[in-house]
């Protein structure tokens, strides 16, 4: 059992946010150091820093924490977990963060989630991620005046044989359909 | 030597020019790269955004469907070589989530036993299996008087890497061997913005010019790269970042194994050269022979 800091009023987020997490046990021992905030290249655009956010979780503030836009700032460099001095795999920590706040429907501040949600939807379908169906689907829905900028890009792309029209799929769709959803059966959390 | 190869779903069609110069260039190394029969999606930074034990399963499944007479594997596509390791870690570490991993692979008939497939990623590969002497020894076409910057971003040396995380030297030692100048700046292993170039541009941008002026203003004139997705936030978006910031930066982004290949005496056109957004022709002709990149593909 994890003891949580004396200065935690309600540890049931914490202990929410460890079980979620391979290794999360250890974000016990942050001791707000910042390292994790000064290596992370997107800390300026976060809502909060990485090291505010585990003083947040610390101190149960579930709805501040889950509705924030910090883990969506996150695009997983590890800068932060190789030089935690405490260990803390906080990129995992994110990533777990990403789950919940999914689950709860409070991951609206970013278009991060429309963006994961259709790439996986594609791998399900196909078992290979499909750039060209994931740059249309992702912009048309969510940013469709961007797709006018995209354009150009895209056709240099395309002309160079770096994009191609049509998805590629695997053999075995059916096997890995299987294991999807027997993952999913099993639980999301690992 | 034979490795199992996982290309992963960038190498197909974006970094075609990464995977065409890998398999050269391991090739003429006298390695045997076996591709994973019929491998899928490692499901990026995506899926384990959404459903862990959904995103490690479908890792798994690749590393299931290496022969049993290989134990090695090679990805050169960064998140990928991370992925499959942090999985492959995954069930070693906690073998309770191993188990439930292996009951979602049953389901599709497989299974896969934690730690029996050595994770590499290309660049290690050739760095340590090859080496100093045996590479020296193979060089037919120096790289005199080409500045390269070597950039490692983040996946390939974080969070597991065999180099130094903060100070990675592999690329750089490697270029050195290979007859190039080879450019320090600091910027080698920050951060190129990710997926971020489709949800937030401006907040890419930033990181890519801060990581293009790092190398460029050192004297770099090719940066190299690991790594598809650096590869293309360097490359794809180099020109609207130099419109962005109002900078006349302009420097080709190329694949390590592309000029490293270069340097082996590879007929260059087979080595993907002219995919890369921002041509490196200029450059190359000018450092390393006027018809380089006109020769026959071989
Ligand atoms: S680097 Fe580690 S110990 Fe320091 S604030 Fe971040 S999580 Fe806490
Ligand atoms: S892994 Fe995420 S939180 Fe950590 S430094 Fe990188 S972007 Fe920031």
């Amino acid at each position: 059992m994890i003891n949580p800091p004396a200065t935690v009023r309600d540890a049931s987020f914490l202990h929410e946010v460890i079980s979620e997490t391979p290794g999360g046990e250890r974000i016990v021992h942050c001791m707000q150091c910042g390292s994790c905030a000064g290596s992370c290249p997107n800390g300026p655009d976060m809502d909060h820093t990485p090291r505010v956010l585990f003083a947040l979780i610390a101190a149960g503030q579930r709805k501040k924490v889950l509705s924030s836009n910090t883990m969506w700032c996150c695009v997983s460099c590890y800068a932060c977990t190789s030089r935690c001095p405490q260990n803390i795999p906080v990129t995992d920590i994110m990533y777990a963060l990403k789950r919940i706040s999914l689950r709860e429907g409070m991951a609206n501040t970013t278009d991060a989630p429309a963006l994961a949600q259709t790439f996986t939807g594609l791998l399900d379908r196909y078992g290979r991620s499909f750039e060209f169906g994931l740059a249309s689907r992702y912009y048309l829905f969510n940013k469709p005046l961007s797709m006018l900028r995209m354009g150009p890009l895209g056709l240099r792309m395309f002309t160079r044989g770096r994009m191609s029209l049509r998805p590629s799929k695997i053999r075995q769709l059916d096997q890995l359909q299987a294991i999807i959803e027997k993952a999913r059966q099993l639980g999301g959390t690992a | 030597m034979k490795y199992a190869y996982y290309p992963g779903c960038s190498l197909e069609y974006n970094a075609l020019a990464y995977d065409v110069s890998v398999r050269k260039v391991a090739d003429l190394l006298g390695f045997t790269l076996e591709e994973i029969d019929d491998w899928n999606c490692c499901g990026a930074t995506e899926y384990f955004s959404q459903d862990e034990l959904t995103a490690a399963s479908v890792i798994a499944r690749n590393l299931a469907l290496v022969e049993p007479d290989v134990d090695q594997l090679v990805a050169p596509c960064a998140a990928c070589y991370c992925n499959l390791i942090k999985v492959d870690r995954l069930m070693t570490n906690h073998p309770a989530t191993g188990e439930k991993i292996n009951e979602a692979l049953a389901a599709g008939n497989l299974h896969y036993q934690p730690g029996r497939v050595r994770i590499r990623h290309i660049l290690d590969m050739i760095y340590e299996d090859v080496g100093e002497a045996a590479i020296r020894q193979k060089v037919v076409r120096p790289l005199t008087g080409l500045k390269v910057a070597p950039y490692y971003g983040c996946q390939v040396v974080r969070p597991i890497t065999a180099d130094n995380t903060e100070y990675p030297t592999r690329m750089d030692e490697l270029f050195t061997w290979l007859g190039a100048e080879v450019i320090d700046y600091p910027a080698k292993t920050h951060c190129c913005g990710g997926h971020m170039t489709q949800i937030s541009e401006l907040q890419a941008f930033e990181l890519i010019r801060r990581l293009l002026h790092s190398a460029v203003s050192r004297g770099a004139n090719v940066i190299l790269c690991a790594c598809p997705m650096c590869q293309l936030n360097l490359d794809a978006y180099q020109g609207r970042v130099a419109t962005h910031f109002k900078t006349n930066l302009r420097v080709p982004i190329l694949y390590f194994t592309q000029v490293l290949g270069l340097a082996l005496g590879i007929d260059a056109p087979s080595l993907g050269f002219g995919k890369e957004i921002v041509s490196a022709e200029p450059v190359l002709e000018a450092t390393l022979g006027t018809t380089l990149l006109q020769s026959a593909p071989s």
